[in-house]
């Protein structure tokens, strides 16, 4: 899944906001960033000259889609994570349930709520050029977050015996299941299946911009979705943790 | 203001891979629902942990994930027209990764002593899921991949 970049001359599709016609390079896959009727500032509306002095096609950069130099890391997180269950060592518990709850949560607001904004405002060649160094990263980010919370979290509340249906706030304890259940599904159903087609549709020769925005906002959107059920995550665990 | 005319420029629009999506079957829908009844019926397991449970509910889920998921494979390989390749290589990634996830849960519930009947009900929800989530991945890729016999002529 690391494959390279053509580089031949490509044709392009919209991407939001911003009209996208045929252009070509010398190399790598292009992406032109251009107003159909010769070029309009899509910030302001005002034409910004003809269409030879508008700045030329975006190009894709070479990239991988699982970034391999990450991989040791996240192999060296899991075995963290089994070793800690395994000791049932507090600390360590707490360590992979709350760090790896905290960053899941914090990177699930911050693209939603702060990137996603942005990315929208920006031009063609920077949104592709963000895509293709962001969205690797979060292909190995992700999962690994969510397994050590997951995981971490499950053997924590084992342990301080707060799976048991006598624990007073088990209530509280089902509620927190059921919202990290529907961000699951979410999660699983639409915003990772996003990430990877929008990074595989990149490696086309031809990409297709228009999809590329339409998947762009399923990922940016579902992130939101689930920064926001987060926070009720952390007021429940918060709830719980001061019980 | 200067606005967009209402006709596409050239090159612009669907592709061919947006023409075939109608031919497909709704496999990534499919592939949700089992998803979200797989995971229901872990968070009804986890919710009775600890005490002698009623596995009634979390069989019938776990039932009817199994089943979803197997029409959706069996819808999916009576397609003739799909990116096989694209498909095979995004899938057998994702089960290597989903699968050890699944190990990782299923070694904590080994560890943690899980009684025999729930921890075999667990063992099948896991193994759903470690095989629905790639199935979706692998699927929301290929859909989009060009056909060569299709998509290779000139545009």
């Amino acid at each position: 899944m690391t494959d390279t970049i053509p580089t031949d001359t490509i044709r392009t599709d919209t991407i939001p906001t911003d009209t996208v016609e045929t252009g070509s390079r010398g190399t790598g896959t292009v992406l032109t960033d251009r107003g159909p009727t010769g070029g309009v500032d899509p910030g302001t509306g005002a034409g910004v000259g003809p269409p030879d002095h508008v700045p030329g096609p975006p190009v894709i950069p070479p990239f991988s889609i699982v970034p391999v130099r990450g991989l040791p890391i996240v192999a060296v997180l899991l075995i963290g994570l089994v070793v800690a269950i395994s000791t049932n060592s507090l600390w360590a518990l707490d360590f992979f349930h709350v760090g790896g709850g905290g960053l899941w949560t914090s990177i699930d607001l911050f693209v939603g709520l702060v990137l996603g904004p942005i990315i929208g405002s920006m031009s063609v060649q920077a949104r592709v050029e963000f895509t293709t160094r962001f969205m690797p990263k979060m292909v190995l980010i992700m999962p690994t977050l969510v397994a050590m919370t997951l995981g971490a979290g499950f053997q924590l509340a084992r342990h301080l015996g707060n799976l048991s249906a006598a624990y007073p706030h088990h209530a509280w304890l089902v509620v927190s299941y059921v919202i990290v259940a529907v961000m699951a599904v979410i999660a699983l159903g639409l915003l990772e299946p996003a990430n990877l087609a929008v990074l595989f549709e990149l490696k086309k020769p031809r990409p297709n911009g228009e999809r590329i925005g339409r998947l762009m906002k399923i990922f940016i959107y579902t992130a939101g979705v689930t920064g926001i059920m987060q926070i009720a995550t952390i007021v429940i665990m918060t709830f719980l943790a001061s019980r | 203001m200067t606005t967009a005319p209402p006709t596409m420029p050239p090159g612009l629009g669907p592709d061919a891979a947006d023409l075939r999506q109608s031919e497909l079957p709704p496999t990534a829908r499919l592939g949700t629902l089992t998803l979200a009844m797989t995971v229901a019926g872990g968070v009804v397991m986890a919710a009775q942990y600890g005490r002698n449970p009623s596995l009634s509910a979390p069989i019938a889920l776990a039932a009817a994930a199994g089943f979803v998921l197997v029409v959706n494979v069996a819808l999916l390989s009576r397609v003739k027209a799909f990116a096989w390749a694209a498909f095979f290589r995004v899938l057998g990634w994702a089960l290597l990764a989903y699968f050890v996830i699944a190990g990782i849960l299923e070694f904590v519930f080994v560890f943690d002593h899980t009684p025999s009947h729930q921890l075999a009900l667990f063992s099948v929800l896991l193994f759903l899921f470690a095989t629905d989530v790639p199935l979706i991945l692998a699927f929301s890729v290929a859909r989009w991949q060009l056909l060569p016999e299709v998509d290779a002529a000139p545009v």
